[in-house]
């Protein structure tokens, strides 16, 4: 591994995230609230998010631990997924994951705004799924959402 | 005898350029150590999850295979009697590793889960009932818990477990409260992976034995740094893995008291572990095969042999040393790495590992900046998730030494580490 690598895997934006996350806590009234966590490594998030009557997102948190990447990632996800409705939040997830297979195209989109500082990580194919945690949380979150929507009333 | 004693620093100085001359005659042995990472000359300190391979076993292996492979034990030919006689062999030297009298007593597993797997699953048919407990420990691997999971469930029986007190010791003087007539197995590691602490088994089988339970040892890293000598430890079961002593991966041995194979029930049927099959029951073959189902690792058994022969040249004795002076080197550079917590006993108890947290900066980015530099440590929870859970914990970085690690590798550590705070701060 180069010089060149660590320092694009440890952006100074990541090691920010990781030191001082954005919306860190729990979001009493969340609409759906999911756990995930990577049981080779033990990182962990639970994600919250507040979603409107049109699948807007108008609140995401999330609380967890684990190493600089997995925690950076999904606190720089939260900030991006604010006022997005869940099929531009799902195109994000698409975005970043591209981004995380090397995709130099998915790096240069402005879409992903801060999540771009983690294109180094696909240098790292063992830190790839510490990236997606927060993202695999969200489409998990996603698909409770409307498996409920889909649900006969009343259950 | 001449002159005065030397001052303790220089013996001290002296013992670390042997320990260092050692590892690199050593090192010469291990094709993969003679590699760079990251621009720089490999520093391999990921032993305890698998050891590197010395010539010794990589060519046992090939000659193997180049010369004399065929099935064992069923053919007429030449090859299948050479093959046969490989393989026999090999048993005959692993046992003589592990100080067994009867290399009947040595069943061949994939490794040291298939062995706890075994004794688990056949004990635990033959002998296990509702209502009996097994005792295990916190510091266990999980290859030593969840077998005991699943024959507990079956049979109905109970899990009771000894902790740890602050250092990863086993509290040992609640021993006598969880032992009973209803204890069948008592189930603990010779050396914890996570942790690196060695525990007394001699002392342990004497109260287990005396409550009229059995001992298993879970010796997948007590084999690789200790002399091991089954009879005098007095447990039941041994069980090893091959690739953690510098053999190959897919095989491990599991020594046994041989009335107690005789009494238990087959783990797997198929060839060999037969002696006459009839339509709806067969009897066994006599021990080890009834616990050796299938054509089995031939070529493995044969690299686990040259294994144990490569490390009886070494010497046990000559090894232990290296590894009390490499490890208290180690233990003392780290302490004095600041924002460095520590976990484990004293080096006096513990064998070849060191596990440890960064203040600021989590096990696996560690873990990936050391690897940078060419540092091969782990990060996680070592299949240990009690030991965390004890600690409070999600991970540690852990580092684990063997006969090829010298002072030096400690230093490209300690300056790996220097990187790691560098960037997280
Ligand atoms: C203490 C301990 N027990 C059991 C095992 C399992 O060994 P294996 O994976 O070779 O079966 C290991 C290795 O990971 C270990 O360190």
């Amino acid at each position: 591994m180069t010089e060149i690598a660590l320092s694009s895997l440890y952006q100074q934006l990541i090691l920010e995230h990781y030191r001082k996350p954005r919306n860190k806590g729990v979001l009493p009234g969340a609409t759906v609230e999911v756990h995930m966590a990577n049981p080779v490594c033990g990182d962990e998030i639970r994600l919250h998010l507040q979603l409107d009557g049109e699948e807007r997102v108008q609140a995401a948190t999330f609380i967890g631990q684990g190493c600089s990447i997995s925690q950076a990632s999904v606190s720089m996800m939260t900030v991006r997924l604010k006022g997005k409705t869940l099929d531009e939040a799902l195109a994000l997830a698409e975005r970043f994951t591209e981004m995380m297979h090397g995709s130099r195209e998915a790096a240069r989109d402005r879409k992903l705004g801060e999540l771009r500082a983690l294109q180094g990580v696909s240098k790292f194919p063992v830190r790839i799924k510490c990236a997606l945690l927060g993202f695999d949380a969200l489409q998990e979150a996603a698909k409770r959402v409307r498996s409920q929507a889909d649900s006969p009333a009343g259950g | 005898m001449n002159g005065p004693a030397a001052p303790a620093g220089a013996r001290v100085s002296d013992r670390r350029s042997r320990a260092n001359a050692f590892a690199a005659r050593a090192r010469r042995d291990f094709p993969a150590l003679q590699q760079e990472v990251g621009g720089k000359p490999l520093v391999y300190l990921d032993n305890a999850a698998s050891t590197q391979k010395p010539d010794a076993v990589i060519d046992a292996i090939a000659d193997y295979y180049r010369h004399d492979h065929a099935n064992v034990h069923r053919g007429m030919h030449e090859l299948a009697r050479r093959a046969t006689e490989a393989y026999e062999g090999a048993r005959r030297k692993v046992a003589r590793f592990l100080g067994a009298a009867d290399p009947a007593e040595v069943v061949w597993t994939r490794g040291t889960t298939e062995a706890i797997n075994l004794v688990a699953s056949a004990w635990g048919h033959t002998f296990l009932r509702e209502g009996d407990e097994i005792v295990l420990s916190t510091q266990e691997h999980h290859s030593n818990l969840v077998p005991w999971q699943l024959a507990a469930a079956r049979a109905g029986a109970r899990l009771r477990y000894l902790e740890l007190d602050d250092e990863g010791r086993l509290l040992l003087d609640r021993l006598p409260e969880l032992l009973s007539p209803r204890t069948g197995m008592v189930a603990l590691s010779h050396v914890s992976n996570a942790l690196g602490t060695v525990n007394p088994v001699a002392e342990i089988a004497e109260q287990v034995h005396a409550a009229g339970a059995l001992l298993l040892v879970d010796g997948a890293q007590g084999a690789p740094h200790l002399p091991i000598d089954v009879a005098a430890l007095g447990c039941d079961f041994y069980a090893a893995s091959g690739h953690k002593m510098c053999g190959p991966t897919g095989i491990g041995a599991l020594w046994a008291r041989r009335e107690l194979l005789e009494q238990m029930e087959p783990y797997q049927g198929g060839g060999e572990m037969i002696s006459v099959v009839e339509r709806d029951y067969s009897t066994w073959a006599e021990v080890p095969h009834k616990f050796e189902a299938g054509t089995p690792n031939v070529a493995g058994a044969v690299g686990m042999g040259a294994a144990a022969d490569y490390l009886t040249g070494i010497g046990h004795a000559a090894l232990a040393e290296h590894e009390r002076t490499v490890l208290e080197y180690a233990l003392d550079r780290l302490a004095a790495v600041d924002g460095i917590r520590l976990f484990g006993p004293p080096a006096d108890e513990r064998c070849g590992v060191v596990s440890f947290l960064l203040d600021h900066a989590h096990a696996h980015d560690v873990a990936t900046i050391l690897d940078a530099d060419g540092v091969a440590v782990r990060a996680g929870h070592h299949c240990a998730q009690l030991v965390m859970k004890h600690f409070g914990v999600a991970a540690t970085s852990r580092a684990s030494f063997y006969l090829y690690n010298g002072t030096e590798d400690v230093d490209r550590l300690v300056e790996g580490l220097d990187r790691v705070k560098a960037i997280f701060g």
